[in-house]
Parts: C-alpha cells; sequence; structure tokens
C-alpha cells in the first residue's frame, strides 16, 4: 500500500515538475521576439554553446566513425558485403548515432555550464539584480542561451556526422581496403533526403530539449554551492534519459 | 488609520505621512505558514535616509523585497511612489523599478562584465543614448563613489568595499527616485565602512533621492539616519530618530541597541529541556 502511495506522489511530483518546465518554456516563447532583436548575445552564446563545444565533438565523431568502420567492416564481411560499408556507416551516422551521440555530449559540455552559469547568476544575485535594473532576466540572459543551444545542436550533429564518415572511411578504406569507389558511390546512392532530414529533426529536438533542461535547472538553482552542483548533475542525467526517450519515439514515428 | 512616523529629522524636518513615499498598512506576509509580518505599518517618508533596523531573522530583507515587488504580500497594501504593488501587472513594475535603485548585501556585479560596463549595462538596456554620452554619464558615477580609476577591473579584481561601491554607481547611474540598500556594511572594513556611510548620506542629500537601509549595525547607521523603524517578531516596535531610539525604554529595543546577549529576543534557540535531552537515550534529538 505504501509502495503505491510513493509512487503516486512520484507521479503527481513528476507531472507538477513537467507542467513547471512547460510553463517556463512558454515563458520564454512569450518573450523570444524581443530576444531576437539583439542577435548579438544568441550569437554570442551559438559560439559559447557551439564553437567551443567543437573539439569534443570533432574527436568523439572521429572515434565514433572508426568504430563504426571496424565493426561494420567485421559484420559485413562475413555476408560479403563489406562494400556496402558506406551507406551503413553514413545512415547509422547521419539517423542515429550523430544527434544522439551529439546530444549526450552537448548535455556533459555546454548544458552543464549554461546550467551552473545560471545557478551561480542566481546564487550571487545576479539576476535579482537585473529583476531590480527593470532587465527581464529570462528575455536577456535565459532566452540567448536557450536559442543558442537549439541554433548550435544541429550544426554541431552535422559536423559529427560527417567527421564520423570520414573516420569509418579511414579505417574501412584506408585500412581494411575496402574499395573506395564503392563506398562513396553506394553511400551517394543510399542516403536520400529523408534521411538527412530525420538527423536533422531529430537534433533540432534534441537541441530544444537539452538546452530547456539546462537553462531551467540552472535557473531555478537553489542558489547554494550544493544547489549549483545538483543543478549541474540534474542537468546531464534528465538529459541524457530524455533525449534517448526521445529518439525512440522520433525513430519510430520516421519508420 | 496607521500611526504616523513621529520623529524629527536631523535637520529638524518634522516627519509626516503626507511626504511618504512608501506607504504599508497591515502588512500580512508569511512563508511555508510561518507568519514574518502580522498588520505591518509603515510609512518611509520622501527624501530622507529611513534605516530599519532588527535582529537578524526579523524579515528586514524580505520588508525589501516586498516593497521592491520581488514577493507578493498575502494581504495589505503597499504603496510605493503612489503605485500600489498588489495591483501592478509586470511592465508596470518594471516601469516603477526603473525609478528605483537597489545595493545588494554582496553587490550583485556581473561577473562578466567589467566595472565600466556593470555600471553602463542598465543605460544600454533602456536607452539608445549615444556611446559617449554613456561614457560620460558613467564616468561621472564611478567619480561621485571614488573609483573611476577602476573602470577598467573586472568585478574578481575588486575589493568587498569597492564591489559594493560599483553597485552603488550602477543603482544610480539612471537617476533614480529610491535608493534601496541591503545590509550594505557586511564584512567592509572600517575605512569602506565609513566610505560607504558618506556616500549614504551624501547621495541622498545631493541627489534627492529617498534612501531606506536595511542593517543591524545600530552605532554606523544612526549617525547617517534620519529616522529609524526597528522590527521585531513581524511588527515595528520602536520608530523615531536615531535620538528617539536610544531613549526608548523599551526592553526590545535596549537589548538591540545596547547589543545584549539576552532579553526578549531569547539567546537560546527554542528546545526541548536540556537535561533530560542529555540524558535520553538513542540517537534521535
Amino acid at each position: 500500500m505504501n509502495l503505491i502511495k510513493e509512487l503516486w506522489g512520484s507521479l503527481i511530483d513528476s507531472l507538477v515538475g513537467l507542467g513547471a518546465v512547460v510553463r517556463f518554456l512558454l515563458r520564454m516563447i512569450v518573450v523570444t521576439p524581443s530576444a531576437l532583436l539583439r542577435f548579438d548575445l544568441i550569437v554570442a552564446q551559438i559560439y559559447n554553446s557551439g564553437a567551443l563545444s567543437l573539439v569534443i565533438i570533432m574527436l568523439s565523431g572521429l572515434f565514433v566513425g572508426m568504430v563504426l568502420g571496424l565493426q561494420g567492416f567485421q559484420l559485413l564481411q562475413r555476408f560479403g558485403s563489406e562494400d556496402s560499408l558506406g551507406i551503413a556507416a553514413a545512415i547509422g551516422l547521419v539517423k542515429e548515432l550523430g544527434p544522439v551521440v551529439t546530444a549526450l555530449l552537448f548535455a556533459g559540455r555546454a548544458g552543464t555550464a549554461l546550467a551552473s552559469e545560471l545557478g551561480l547568476m542566481r546564487a550571487t544575485d545576479q539576476l535579482s539584480a537585473m529583476e531590480m535594473m527593470a532587465v527581464d532576466p529570462i528575455t536577456r540572459v535565459v532566452v540567448p542561451r536557450f536559442l543558442g543551444g537549439v541554433i548550435a545542436m544541429p550544426l554541431l550533429a552535422a559536423i559529427f556526422s560527417l567527421i564520423g564518415i570520414y573516420g569509418a572511411q579511414l579505417i574501412g578504406v584506408q585500412i581494411m581496403g575496402v574499395d573506395s569507389g564503392s563506398f562513396w558511390s553506394q553511400m551517394r546512392g543510399g542516403v536520400g533526403l529523408a534521411d538527412i532530414n530525420e538527423g536533422i529533426v531529430k537534433s533540432l529536438i534534441f537541441g530544444v530539449a537539452c538546452s530547456l533542461i539546462a537553462v531551467y535547472e540552472g535557473y531555478y538553482a537553489t542558489p547554494t554551492a550544493a544547489g549549483v552542483g545538483t543543478a549541474t548533475t540534474r542537468t546531464v542525467v534528465t538529459s541524457a534519459v530524455v533525449v534517448l526517450f526521445l529518439d525512440y519515439l522520433l525513430t519510430a514515428a520516421f519508420l | 488609520m496607521a500611526p504616523h512616523l513621529k520623529g524629527r529629522s536631523p535637520s529638524g524636518i518634522p516627519l509626516n505621512q503626507d511626504s511618504s513615499i512608501v506607504e504599508i498598512r497591515n502588512l500580512r506576509y508569511a512563508v511555508s505558514g510561518r507568519p514574518i509580518f502580522d498588520g505591518l505599518d509603515v510609512d518611509i517618508p520622501r527624501g530622507k535616509v529611513t534605516a530599519v533596523m532588527g535582529p537578524s531573522g526579523t524579515g528586514k530583507t524580505t520588508l525589501l523585497r516586498l516593497i521592491t515587488g520581488q514577493v507578493r504580500a498575502d494581504s495589505g497594501s503597499i504603496v510605493v511612489a503612489g503605485e500600489d504593488m498588489r495591483s501592478l501587472k509586470r511592465a508596470e513594475l518594471y516601469a516603477l523599478r526603473r525609478r528605483m535603485g537597489m545595493l545588494f548585501q554582496n553587490g550583485a556585479l556581473l561577473t562578466d562584465f567589467s566595472v565600466f560596463e556593470n555600471v553602463a549595462f542598465p543605460i544600454r538596456e533602456h536607452t539608445d543614448l549615444p556611446e559617449r554620452l554613456i561614457r560620460q554619464l558613467v564616468l561621472t558615477k564611478l567619480e561621485a563613489v571614488g573609483l573611476r580609476g577602476a573602470a577598467e577591473l573586472m568585478p574578481s579584481e575588486l575589493s568587498g568595499g569597492m564591489s559594493r561601491r560599483v553597485a552603488l554607481a550602477r543603482a544610480i547611474v539612471m537617476d533614480p527616485e529610491i535608493l534601496i540598500y541591503d545590509e550594505p556594511f557586511v564584512g567592509l572594513d572600517p575605512i569602506s565602512l565609513g566610505v560607504i556611510l558618506r556616500l549614504i548620506r551624501r547621495l541622498n542629500d545631493t541627489l534627492g533621492l529617498t534612501s531606506i537601509v536595511v542593517s543591524h549595525d545600530v552605532q554606523e547607521i544612526s549617525t547617517v539616519s534620519d529616522n529609524v523603524f526597528l522590527l521585531s517578531a513581524g511588527k515595528v516596535v520602536a520608530r523615531g530618530s536615531p535620538q528617539e531610539l536610544r531613549a526608548n525604554p523599551s526592553e526590545v529595543v535596549r537589548q538591540f541597541v545596547g547589543g545584549l546577549p539576552d532579553g526578549p529576543v531569547a539567546f537560546h534557540y527554542p528546545a526541548p529541556d536540556y537535561f533530560s535531552q542529555l540524558l535520553a537515550r538513542g540517537e534521535d534529538l
């Protein structure tokens, strides 16, 4: 009986939490037109969330592509179809690994940075000071960071996939000896616009989810050292679970 | 009818309700069911330095948050510069806040911006003034707090006293009518404290402001304030000029002004019997 009560309580808490996040998102949407007037602030945040994540995204993309090249080659060789490595790697990266791994890395690098920055601003009264200066922190601070993340994510995912394909080619063609012409021509023939669109839509939605979670956790962080730490941790954990859950839903929807 | 302010300013001008810039009537406010204010009445006169004092935890900072509209009262009325805080929409509240400046306990400077950019921040956000004029305004305000030479420094390079002076320059840069100080002396060395004290008085008189200072530094704030409110247990227990406060025979006032460790404000937080708790078995407190 107690277990049911606790589960019911957890469910209600989760729904209340979800409602608060949706309300926060709506509040951001309302002020987005005025935030767009200050596009320089958004560009700065694209740099912070996007450009500063480039190294980790490119390195990870290369290694993921190389692993895909190795594993794909081993598997396809069994059926004598190692020439299809190009299309296998490209489809895997563009539709799945690119958006998902990029989102997970984004949550770990940019998401935590956003949450801790906003949490620290809360803890040191900087957000309250802005409110007292009649400057809405949602418009001035939160929305540019949110939009910066949303715009950066598809770009990062595209770069991840691109480098990943290069990594797969490096292993498959340069080391394992797959025919270069087959590798590229099968990829060209097999990867359609629909596949690329799926990757773009996924990464956009992941961008909204990860950025929203990061700014929400940071903005409402308890204004203490432990509170900022908790907000940062929650950002990574929640983002990871939400991204994987959304990935399943989106994959099912695109089938 | 709520009681009027009875004191006199150091200049001898009688204080009266008609010149109040903040009027609080029958204010009730509770946090998690615990009442912070229960029927509070306060009038803050225009053009004066008013100190709000009281022991820690009596709701001094909460009162500031209520006056500035950062939190909403459960009941009662708060009228600031003729505006009823309870009926203001967000845009109206922000319009009112442009007429206020606030100095936070820790300065609350924007850590990514230099001193100059911190002071320029409200101007850049609210006006389209040319850069040359912004520069002049910022340098004028920094000169007023003695930190024109620190314009290029970052907040991390400033001492606590300097941070608060920069925050003060930022608070006055839009020429507010009301300047609010939340515990401006906490953690300051005597020199910085003296500087801030002098600035409170000087800025109030030269810029024609109304200053509200929340503090529990009795001696320091008494030297610059025109009148004082002493809060305790959610109510005003004494009001008047600093001289009147010192002469007040009330036990609470005597304990607070004299810095006595025990009195109506108990030294011990409410707790069960000491010996029975010490002798109790088990680990429960």
